[in-house]
């Protein structure tokens, strides 16, 4: 959609990590492709964010191999995919400098071109009321969706999302899903992760289901939701449902 | 007592009067302690920024070390600087000692510690909020050294004046390298020193009530600079 050549499939192969003497993730293989929404479930320390990271290239794999398998990979220059944090951090400075910073690290346009990406990412997202405030005096809802306005200016093609709503009101997380929406309807891929499976049967269309730092299972999100095959990921929504 | 009220009210008519010996030294004391400083805040802010972000062998000792220099004695610093710039010293050719240069440097030398381990502390303190999500936009620990010092730059003004106050209240180390030579360099402490041992108490006392005033204005700004970097969320 990009004009540019994919780096898709992302594919990760005997990936493991360890910290600490402890196995944070044990042997995981899967390949990503676009442009579906993969959303990543299970319990606290299943290895979610953990996922996200090294995909993400945060943090290397103890073991195993993460590697985008596109023709765009091999292209030299910036990195084609980003991340949202669960908790965005944001620089000391007004809410348009911030998108502008992330350009000027990204090494994209001069200082009039930033400028104009910027406030039209403000404008798309309905942000330009803001764009003169200090970002850190915004309230959280507003703060993440800043920050996904700050991924989507870099135009990447994979968006990586670390449980985006977690610290959200119902408003708020409502607007941030709204903007994942919009990321995917311009054919960006989307592989988040979410404690709210409402969140996720609205959003996803793949489910990977991790547990005790491994692929459990691995399904289409209907079907996952509907009759999952795994005992862990049975007990999971059962455990959610009965919560 | 009224000893003390008499040479308080010269004092105010001799800061009033606009003497010129008085400007000169309270004028040179300005220049010297501000020429210290920026040069100190030139390369203390990104040293200690690097401190923060970079991890090599022997950092942890770097970092001791400079924070045990701020503690250094005014006279040491002084005396290190009189060696180095003395006719027999490293540097004696360049003829600097006693002149306004070599106070600069000598109070340079005593600034720095300070700029270094205050810019080091902060920014390591945003650092470990910042590294992530800087990594993740492509930062690296180079390029994200001058994004750290603008975000934290409330907090570091805060650093440069605390480096100002010590420069401007230190007697040892300009009296040392500069001599005290009237109308050549002759600062506030320097002047205060001499004319009191002189009982010239109304030159004494008004230098010294400049020196309190530049000492409120900075602690002023000090405050007043922290509180708009708190409303801008910092």
């Amino acid at each position: 959609m990009r004009g540019e050549p994919t780096i898709l499939p992302l594919r990760l192969s005997g990936v493991c990590y360890e910290a600490g003497g402890r196995v944070l993730l044990d042997g995981l293989d899967l390949t990503l492709n676009g442009p579906s929404r993969t959303v990543i479930l299970g319990h606290n320390g299943a290895g979610k964010s953990l996922t996200l990271r090294l995909c993400h290239g945060l943090l290397r794999p103890t073991r195993g191999r993460i590697e985008w398998l596109g023709p765009g990979a091999a292209m030299a220059g910036r990195s084609r995919h980003a991340m949202v944090f669960q908790r965005p951090v944001l620089l000391r400075r007004s809410v348009r400098a911030n998108l502008v910073h992330a350009l000027s690290l990204a090494g994209i346009g001069g200082r009039g071109t930033r400028r104009c990406l910027a406030d039209e990412a403000l404008e798309r997202f309905r942000l330009t009321d803001l764009a003169d405030r200090p970002a850190r005096v915004l309230s959280g809802g507003e703060q993440q969706r800043l920050a996904l306005a700050r991924a989507w200016v870099l135009k990447p093609e994979v968006l990586f999302l670390d449980e985006p709503t977690a610290n959200l009101d119902p408003a708020a997380t409502r607007a941030v899903e709204a903007m994942i929406d919009t990321f995917h309807g311009e054919g960006v891929k989307v592989v988040m992760t979410t404690h709210d499976l409402g969140q996720a049967r609205r959003l996803a269309d793949e489910i990977l289901f991790l547990h005790a730092g491994r692929l459990v299972e691995r399904a289409a999100a209907r079907a996952f939701f509907e009759s999952p095959q795994s005992p862990e990921a049975a007990a999971f929504l059962a455990g959610s449902l009965s919560f | 007592m009224s000893d003390i009220v008499e040479a308080f009210l010269a004092a105010l008519r001799l800061i009033l009067s606009g003497d010129p010996e008085f400007l000169g030294i309270v004028g040179l004391s300005l220049r010297v302690t501000m020429g210290a400083v920026a040069i100190a805040a030139v390369i203390g802010l990104p040293l200690g920024a690097l401190l923060a972000t970079l991890r090599f062998p022997g950092r942890g000792a770097v970092i001791i070390v400079f924070n045990a220099l701020m503690g250094l004695p005014p006279v040491v610093a002084g005396l290190f600087v009189y060696l180095l710039l003395s006719r027999s010293g490293p540097l004696g050719p360049l003829g600097l000692l006693f002149t306004p240069l070599a106070m600069t440097v000598a109070q340079t030398v005593l600034v720095l510690p300070i700029i270094v381990s205050i810019t080091r502390q902060v920014v390591e303190t945003m650092w470990e909020e910042y590294a992530e999500q800087l990594r993740s936009l492509g930062s690296t620990t180079m390029r994200a050294v001058p994004t750290l010092l603008w975000d934290a730059r409330y907090q570091l003004v805060t650093g440069v004046l605390a480096g100002f106050g010590r420069a401007s209240a230190e007697v040892g180390a300009v009296l040392i390298v500069g001599g005290n030579i009237a109308g050549v360099t002759r600062t506030m402490t320097t002047a205060i020193t001499l004319e009191t041992g002189k009982g010239n108490l109304p030159l004494a006392l008004g230098l010294g009530m400049v020196l309190l005033t530049l000492t409120l204005v900075i602690n002023g700004a000090a405050h007043a600079v922290g509180q708009v970097g708190r409303r801008a969320g910092g």
